[in-house]
This record gives structure tokens, sequence and C-alpha cells, in this order.
């Protein structure tokens, strides 16, 4: 699914990403975690293709071709979502009214036919339900006066409805309490499947409680310093990031 | 709705045939010498048949109009314009100098034409293309007619209204925007060529939109458009004009005159979707639009709300303004600018509070993109008298790149005490966060500028009319074209 090698990337002239290396199958799970300042997020938006993060070196394919090649949007098109950790506000766009244009967007690029209202509708109200959005959230204008669990929710629906094939999750637990946690959780662990991987980023072990990873890296320095089974998420949760030579951020 | 539909069938059938000969005045097929003088003015009246008044108050208005400076205060700038260089009237084109089918249209055009959905045979009327008369458009714009005289709202050209109901003219006209008032609108006064006119009785709810209707009769309406509206007591009415698509249009000046009269709890809803050719991407060519509009709120309780979504033009020089002399009286102006490319708009409104407890609201969106300059320029008066009056103002700009303009004028005048003024102004620039999160979504750059744009402007568009707020959101984000990456 996705084959990382020897990934540098620079932000304003400095190198944040010094050599990644990471390969997900179909299917997979995996889990980034990390000190702040670590690189983290960089990952999730050079996957994604930001502006302003220049690869200096290495490679990102992606089902087999290059991903570093592709445009944001042919990426979503091609089945890459991220999730972000600070979802943007848009003033006077109604939820419904961005997760349609993104729906129709993405499907006009695979060249598959765009929904009618009815069809739409229904689909998202089936991903609402599971996701506790309810029809008042999906009027109101995207992320604007949303509380964090909202957000993230939100998110987690837009994830659900673009039906993507590899999603990053940029530290979807942030600002929840364990109730939306375990929502928003619960609206991921729906989304696995065998066809579809996902790169959950997080800072703490506490989602992956809940998110089950398959395998768990560790990110420091912009080199991924260690990798293992889930088993090494709750050896951090108790040593700390120290030995990754960072301080303690909690 | 039921009423709606068939209009909008029968607007439909209409445009598929050649209806514009059969709502203009006719007229024979000749053209005054260029430039501009009294001979030239005597020639236009005498060619409307116009009663003398009409004739002295075009010739008061011409040898003002030699005296008074072009206005200068905006901030537009373009070359002085020869004002003899014009044709003043000729007949209108005939078919035979139109295109002979849409293969000979700009593809620029035809691809507009597209985006925004517009029917075949409507694009072929819109670009000017010879159709085959295959409809006797009299006789539908005679049920038009009809189903409005039948409430006794009387809806025609000006030259028709001068000649069947010249009272009404002679007591409104001029009214509201006096001969006199600024250098374009009094050389409409002088030049006028013809325009619309409506008036709704006492007490009467006009039974449609005049939008759709207007659509078709704006083809021939010229450079020098002249509109007036009376709501008498108690009535209502809703008017759109413009259109979404460009026309095929050969005049570079456009000063036109629209007033607006509301009598005791009349209202009067004017919709402005202006999309005149801008000019290319180095901008040349394009319409200089030097509008006057006005409205008086001449009675208590009376209402003239204006909706403009202005995106057309090379230049755009106008102010749609409410005078709310009744006690009571509430004014509304809601304007979205966009200006890209060399585009240069400074447009606003101006509220005069004369009467008790009048209110206003403004709300300005000013989309500026490429290397254009959108200003708002708007007057908030409060008369010594106005006790009690309010006003609410917010403007918006959002800069689109780095070579653009945003510029917001707001002038301030209060002399009653009571009076209450608001005003709100922000200035943004379309985020990159907020593009990259739409294109991680799916949407292409454009996509998600027409987005985030119509999001901004989504408390003017919601005033527009539904079947045109719809064209009007993808308006937005064609004008916007090209204004990324």
């Amino acid at each position: 699914m996705l084959e990382i090698k020897d990934l540098h990337v620079t932000v304003d002239g400095a190198e944040i990403l010094k050599g990644i290396d990471l390969a997900i199958a179909p299917g997979e799970v995996h889990a980034i975690m990390g000190p702040n300042g670590s690189g983290k997020s960089t990952l999730s938006y050079v996957l994604a293709g930001r502006d302003g993060y220049e690869v200096t070196g290495g490679s990102i394919l992606y089902k087999g071709e290059d991903l570093l090649e592709m445009a944001p949007e042919e990426r979503a098109a091609a089945g890459v979502f991220l999730a972000f950790q600070y979802p943007i506000e848009i003033p006077g766009v109604a939820s419904m009214t961005f997760l349609k244009t993104a729906l129709n967007a993405v499907r006009k690029q695979r060249g598959e036919s765009e929904l009618d209202a009815m069809q739409f509708l229904k689909l998202v109200r089936e991903k609402a339900k599971l996701l506790n959005v309810t029809d008042d959230m999906l009027k109101r204008a995207v992320n604007v006066g949303f509380s964090g669990g909202e957000k993230k929710r939100n998110e987690v629906l837009q994830m659900a409805v673009l039906n993507p094939t590899l999603a990053v999750l940029d530290e979807t637990d942030s600002g929840l309490d364990i109730d939306a946690l375990k929502v928003v959780a619960d609206g991921v662990n729906a989304l696995r499947g065998p066809d579809r991987s996902m790169l959950v980023i997080t800072h703490y072990q506490r989602l992956l409680d809940y998110i089950v990873p398959d395998r768990v890296h560790v990110l420091a320095h912009g080199r991924i310093a260690r990798s293992g089974g889930k088993e090494l998420a709750h050896e951090l949760e108790a040593k700390g990031y120290a030995e990754f030579g960072a301080n303690e951020a909690a | 709705m039921a009423a709606v539909t068939e209009t909008v069938e029968q607007v439909q059938a209409v445009a598929d045939g050649k209806y514009k000969y059969g709502f203009v005045t006719d007229i024979e097929a000749d053209t005054a010498p260029k430039g501009l003088n009294e001979d030239i003015i005597r020639f236009i009246s005498a060619k409307k048949n116009e009663p003398e008044w009409l004739l002295d108050w075009r010739l008061k208005a011409y040898r003002h109009w030699l005296k008074m400076p072009e206005p200068e205060w905006a901030m537009v700038d373009f070359p002085p314009i020869d004002y003899q260089d014009a044709y003043y009237y000729s007949a209108p084109k005939s078919d035979t100098d139109g295109p002979k089918s849409l293969d000979e249209v700009d593809p620029e055009l035809l691809r507009t034409y597209e985006k925004l959905g517009i029917p075949l045979q409507e694009q072929e009327r819109l670009a000017g293309v010879a159709v085959d008369a295959v409809f006797d458009s009299v006789s539908v714009a005679t049920t038009y007619k009809k189903k409005l005289e039948e409430v006794g709202v009387i809806f025609c050209s000006m030259s028709e209204a001068v000649e069947n109901h010249p009272d009404l003219v002679r007591e409104y006209l001029g009214s509201v925007v006096p001969y006199s008032d600024n250098k374009h609108a009094t050389l409409n006064s002088a030049a006028f060529t013809d325009g619309s006119f409506v008036y709704v009785p006492k007490g009467v709810r006009c039974p449609m939109e005049l939008s759709t209707y207007f659509r078709i009769n704006a083809a021939n309406t010229g450079q020098f458009e002249r509109t007036l509206i009376i709501a008498d007591e108690g009535s209502y009415v809703s008017y759109l004009e413009g259109c979404t698509a460009p026309m095929r249009d050969e005049n570079q000046l456009h000063a036109a005159v629209v007033e607006l009269v509301a009598l005791d709890d009349a209202e009067i809803k004017y919709s402005t979707v202006q999309n005149w050719y801008p000019g290319d991407e180095n901008g040349v060519g394009g319409i200089y639009n030097f509008v006057t509009k006005r409205g008086a709120c001449r009675g208590r309780n009376s209402k003239i709300s204006w909706t403009q979504v202005e995106t057309g033009s090379a230049i755009t020089w106008k102010y749609p303004s409410c005078i709310l002399q009744g006690d009571n009286s509430v004014g509304e102006f809601y304007s979205v600018a966009i200006t890209n490319n060399y585009q240069q708009a400074d447009t606003g409104t101006k509220m005069i509070h004369i009467g008790k407890n009048t209110s206003s609201t403004i709300i300005a969106k000013g989309i500026a993109a490429g290397k254009s300059n959108s200003t708002y320029r708007g007057l908030v008066k409060i008369q010594p008298g106005a006790k009690g009056a309010r006003n609410y103002t917010q403007c918006d700009s959002l800069l689109i790149g780095d070579k653009c303009g945003a510029h917001t004028v707001p002038y301030i005048e209060s002399r009653n005490r009571s009076g209450r003024v608001e005003h709100e102004a922000t200035t943004a620039k379309i985020g990159e966060d907020q593009m990259f999160y739409c294109q991680q979504r799916g949407l292409s750059e454009e996509e998600a500028v027409a987005l985030i744009v119509n999001g901004f402007c989504k408390e003017v568009l919601q005033e527009l009319p539904m079947e045109f707020a719809v064209e009007a959101q993808k308006l937005v984000g064609i004008s916007l074209e090209g204004s990324v990456g």
C-alpha cells in the first residue's frame, strides 16, 4: 500500500525528516508515536502534499505509484485521506455542502458519476449516525464554532464518506475527553478492513487502547528510532520518550 | 409556485424564439451620426415620438452636462472618455450582423455558458446568433402582459410608458435621480434610449418575479438604459435585472439610471447580477459600468432592498442608495463585488435617513484577485429630523494573491443624537490552510476558491431570488478562474 524510503524533508531550510523508512501493507494499522517536534505532523503533511514541505531525498510509493508526483487533490482521489490535528474552519459553507462537494469532486476524478441529492443524503445520514453527528451539525458551517470533539467526529465522518484506502490520522485524540475518544475510535475501527491501511499519529498511548495497531514506530529527531508491536506503546507510556533523547513532554 | 413554473416555461419558450422584437419599440433601421449635440438629442426624441416636455428635459440635461466635471473621487483609473467618438442612436443590431452560428462565437464565451448550464438555444440568443423566427413572440408577450394587467401592474419599455402612461412618467421621472445629479446620470437623462417601466398599483403584490422576463428584454436596451419602478401604497414587487451569462456587447460605456419609488407600506426588492465583459487578462477592453441607482422610500413603513452581484465590467462605479424619507422606512443593501485581473470596482451605497425610526442595513463583500482593486464606498447620513434612526454596516474584504487591493471607505454623518450607527469591517486573505484542507478532500484549486468565496458571500447570495442564486454561485467560481496557482 505505502512504501516510504529514505525520506528527507526540509521546511523553511531546516531538515525535519532525516531518512524515514516505512512500509504499510493493505489492511494494516500502524501507529507513529514520538515526542513533540519529532516530525510527526510533517510526515502527515508530506503524505497529503502540502505546499512548503520540500522533499530533498527519498521516495514514497503509494499503490506502486509515485505519490510525490501527484497534486493534493489527485492524492485524495487516489484514496489518501488526512484527518487534521486542527481541522480548518470554512465560514459560510455548511458541512453538508462541503461533504457533497468533496465527494463529488473525488468521484468526478475517479470517473464515477456524481451522487444526486437523495443518494447523498442517505449515505451521509447513515455514516453520521455512527458518529453521533447530528443534522444540526451538518447544517452548521464547516468546523465553525465546533467543540474539539465535534471537530474530530466531523473529520472521521468525512473519512467515512470519502472512503479512502490510506487514512492518516494526525493526533486525532488531542483535545478529546474519554467519551469523545471512544466515539471517534469506534468510528475509526468501523472503517478498518482488509483493503484499508491506516497511519495513526499520536503522542499518547491512550488512543492505541482503542485503535489497536499492528505496528508501532517511534519517531525521534526525524528518524524512526524504534519499531515494534503494540506492546511498544505500553512500554513508552511507562518510560516516556526520555531514552530517545527528548524532554518528557506530557 | 405553479405560476412561477409556468412563467419560467413561457420565458424559455420565448427565449428560443426571437422575442426581443416583440418588446422593444419599433425602430427604423437608421443611425444618427457619431457624437452628441442638441440635434442628435432632438433626433432621438423625434424617433421615439416623445412629447415636448420630455425633449425639453433631455435638452436641459444636455446643456447642464456640458458644464459638469467628471466625478473624480472614485478609486478607479481610466483614460478620459471621448464622448464625441460614439454613436448615441443606432437601430438595434439586425441579426445579419451577428455570428451565423455558435461555431463563430468566441469559444471562451461558450465555455462560460457551458459552465453556467445555459441551454443551447439560450446560448445562441445571448451570443447574438441569428436564430430563425419560429415562434410568434408577440402573442406570448401579450399573454404575459395580460397576467400582469389583470392585477393592474404596468410593465413595459420606457418608450411605451412615455406613450401610454405619460402622466406617471412625467410625475416620477427624474424625481429620485434629478437630471443634474452627476455627469453620468445627466448624460443618461439627455441621451437615454430605452429601459423598463414598472408601476404596481395600491395593495397589489406583483404575482411574478419581474426577472426572467427582463432577461429577454435586456438584449437591446443599449448603453443608456433608464429604469423607473413605482410601488404604490401597500404594494410589493421583486425585480431582477441582468443575467449571469456574459452578453455580446459592443458599447464600452454604460451609463444607466435606475429610479425606485416606494410609497406608504410598499416594498421593492431589486436584484442585479452584472456580468458584462471585464476585459482580457491583460486589462485590455471591457465595459465601463457607470450606473446611478437610487430608491426613495417616500411613504411610511416602506422598504427598498438592493441586492447586487457584480463580477463583470472593466470598471464598476455604482452606489445603489436609499433615501429613507418616510417614517419607519427601511433600506437594505447587500453586495458582492468580485474583481479579477485588472478589473476595478468602486461600489457601495448611500443610506440617507430623513424620517423618524428609519433603519438601514448594509452588508458588502468585496473579493479581489489578480491585479484588481475593489473598493467599498458608503455613506450613512442621519438628518436632524431622523429621530431613532439606526444603521448596521458590515464590510468584509477577501484578498486572493498579493497583487490585488481591497479598500473600505465608509462615511458616517450623524446629525441626530438618538441615531445609532454600527460599522464592522474585516479584511482577510484566502487562507493557505483552507485551500489545503479543501484540496486534501479532493477539490481542485479552482473548486476550492469557488467554495470558500461562496461561503464568504453567503449572507448576500441568499438574498437573491432562488432561481438566480444557484447560477450566481456558479458565476462566483467562474469569475475567479485563473486567480490562483
